[in-house]
């Protein structure tokens, strides 16, 4: 646990931003961010509305370029930003949104098969046929999730949080080495909850996993690092007890 | 789940079954081989509607999967059907050219200029065009049929897609790209005469059976394309292939985020789709005897689009029940069969009517039953569609409708 806490070792992080800035339209969503995770860290990122953890997401991702800063990925230290989206994807990030985002029309097995890691060219998805290996995988990663018995289920039909939790399954299926995860607690009972908190314990046992959350009784179960950004920058980082007790923090978003 | 390719699919079989039996029937009731009930020029019209059910299902797997709504599928059927006119018109040309030499032997150069004579006099050339050079060539013409319309497909789909253009902007795009076509191979210099177009295509150069047999032939030929057409579609649409389009139809953003390059894959399907409707056309236009830039002019793809709306888009059926449907109705009413309706001060005559009918019954069915005719098979199967108090699919434009999808 201790370990998680130090966080990453500048160097030897599995994702390095530096100096990222992005404005709309004469808005300064980021500014001057720099942030570093390791590569099995359990990081939770905290901040008012409109600080720019979405927009923060989607330049890891690929969906938004910034202006001006780097962003470097792996051991290889490579340059996301001459990525598009599904190149990002394939290296290894996954993304998971804060409005479940499933494919309705299809079933949780389709889901999940699409989300298996596997070649994602036209050419070999054409000819690809689930093997048994991958049958067994997508059962075993359904089960995880509480979907076993919804397999052959469309997956418009689940509930919100059953589509949260196929959501975190395709995820799962993905493999990758960075879980960004927007809010994953919205709309969940408690139950659910707890159940949720575990799994990104266990996940951020071997990966890196950033979590995007409102909801500061979560964040404490999470029991990791903790960054809060303000106004596209870093405001503050360390334990939860540690920014809580910050005084800027407290004025701009605890206080309110 | 773990089920072969057929019973993933049941509407292969069926599908199967009732095209052989048509062909069956229709060869048997022909003149050719039976008693003539069916006219040769029914014969035709059937195979015809066959090429068209054909370019339908390109359409459905284009527009009904993918959500990209092309208007310009039609043009690749067009080219498609001028790549094989060439050589149709040519070879026939050279029999005509040969046979009123008669004695006279002629020098390889003097056979091609009178060739070149007699089909482009019309235009008042009488140089064979460079793009005529392999027009003697069956092997040569017959690729051309795939790699001609394949690579314009390949190469606009490319400049459409990676710059992300989507929605009722890529519709336009591709109308422009039809529409532009059209205009160009209006112009005589285009090399392909015109707005004459190619003629005498009926004629099969080498073959000497009468269009009697010729018409049952190229409907085999017809049925046996659209078959394998339709299990090679069905292919495609039911393994993870088939999801991923789905998943772009209805949440491009998303299938991004799970590592598949949507670009390559709208690529894939729209070159692919482009070549299955060229072949349609290589064998609509022998039926149909001529082709002339007319039949690319855009309304041609709308009209495609409207036949996978009124058969049902998202499923292969669907959309050959309703290029059938629609067209052999057309041909009923414009033939000249169906009666007037006089109304005292105004005659409805079905010629003019039929197409403000057909709009009538594409907005009527985009209104209140999205499903089309494919709604009819889910009423006798008991399928409903789900209850998402007016939700689509999926946040993207070309996304399935509450009404289209199924429980």
């Amino acid at each position: 646990m201790s370990d998680r806490v130090i966080g990453a070792q500048p160097g030897n992080a599995q994702l390095e931003v530096s100096g990222i800035s992005v404005t709309f339209d004469g808005f300064r969503a980021i500014n001057n961010l720099s942030f570093a995770i390791g590569p099995a860290e359990l990081r939770a990122v905290i901040g008012p509305n409109g600080a720019g953890k979405t927009t923060f997401m989607d330049i890891v991702t690929g969906k938004t370029r910034p202006d001006e800063g780097r962003v470097l990925w792996g051991e290889t230290h490579q340059n996301l930003l001459k990525m598009n989206e599904a190149q990002i994807a394939r290296a290894g990030i996954g993304r998971k949104f804060q409005k479940p985002t499933v494919f309705e029309d299809q079933s949780v097995t389709e889901n999940l098969m699409m989300a298996l890691k596997a070649n994602r060219s036209p050419f070999s998805v054409l000819v690809w046929k689930a093997g048994a290996k991958d049958r067994a995988r997508v059962e075993e990663i359904a089960a995880q999730v509480g979907l076993g018995d919804h397999l052959p289920r469309k997956a418009g039909e689940l509930s919100h949080g059953q589509k949260q939790w196929l959501e975190i399954g395709m995820l799962l299926a993905q493999e990758p080495r960075l879980l960004l995860v927007d809010e994953p607690a919205a709309g969940m009972t408690l139950a659910e909850r707890e159940q949720t908190t575990a799994l990104l314990v266990e996940l951020a046992k071997t990966r890196a996993v950033v979590v995007v959350e409102h909801d500061m009784e979560f964040v404490r179960r999470l029991n990791c690092k903790v960054t809060v950004l303000h106004e596209g920058s870093v405001l503050a980082e360390g334990t939860l007890d540690h920014v809580t007790a910050d005084q800027r923090v407290i004025e701009v978003y605890l206080g309110r | 789940m773990r089920s072969g390719f057929l019973a993933k699919n049941p509407s292969v079989l069926w599908f199967l079954l009732i095209l052989a039996v048509f062909t069956l029937g229709v060869t048997f009731l022909s003149h050719a081989y039976g008693p003539g009930m069916i006219s040769t020029s029914m014969v035709k019209t059937l195979g015809k509607t066959l090429c068209l059910c054909l370019i339908a299902i390109a359409m459905d797997l284009v527009w009904g999967y993918t959500g990209i709504l092309s208007l310009g599928h039609f043009a690749f059927f067009g080219l498609g059907g001028y790549m094989i006119g060439m050589w149709l018109m040519y070879e026939r040309t050279r029999d005509i050219v040969l046979s009123s030499a008669g004695e006279f032997p002629m020098t390889p150069q003097e056979i091609n200029d009178a060739i070149g004579t007699q089909i482009f006099g019309v235009v008042g050339g009488s140089d064979l065009p460079a793009i005529w050079h392999f027009a003697g060539n069956l092997p040569m013409q017959l690729l051309f049929v795939v790699l001609v319309p394949g690579l314009l497909a390949l190469i606009f789909g490319w400049l459409a897609f990676r710059s992300r253009v989507t929605g009722v902007y890529l519709s336009i795009l591709t109308q422009a790209m039809t529409l532009a076509l059209s205009l160009y191979l209006f112009q005589n210099e285009s090399g392909l005469r015109g707005n004459n177009g190619l003629s005498g295509l009926q004629n099969i150069p080498g073959v000497s059976a009468n269009q009697d047999h010729l018409s049952v032939w190229f409907l085999w030929a017809s049925a046996v394309a659209l078959g394998l057409g339709y299990i090679a579609a069905a292919f495609i649409v039911s393994g993870k292939f088939g999801s991923v389009i789905r998943g772009i139809r209805d949440d491009e953003a998303r299938v991004r985020f799970l590592g598949y390059s949507v670009e390559g894959y709208k690529l894939f399907v729209f070159t692919l789709t482009a070549i299955i409707a060229a072949i349609a056309g290589a064998l609509y236009y022998p039926q149909a005897g001529i082709i002339n830039p007319g039949e690319m002019a855009p309304i041609a793809s709308i009209y495609l689009a409207v036949w996978v709306a009124i058969g049902g888009r998202g499923r292969l059926y669907g959309a050959v029940m309703g290029a059938a449907f629609v067209s052999i109705v057309s041909s009923w009413f414009t033939g000249g069969r169906v009666p007037d309706i006089p109304l005292g001060f105004y005659t409805i005559q079905w010629v003019d009517w039929w197409q403000v009918l057909l709009g009538l019954a594409f907005v009527l069915v985009t209104l209140l039953a999205p499903k089309g005719l494919s709604g009819i098979v889910d009423l006798l199967e008991g399928i409903r569609s789900p209850k998402r108090h007016g939700a689509p699919l999926g946040p993207d434009k070309g996304a399935f409708r509450e009404g289209e999808a199924q429980e």
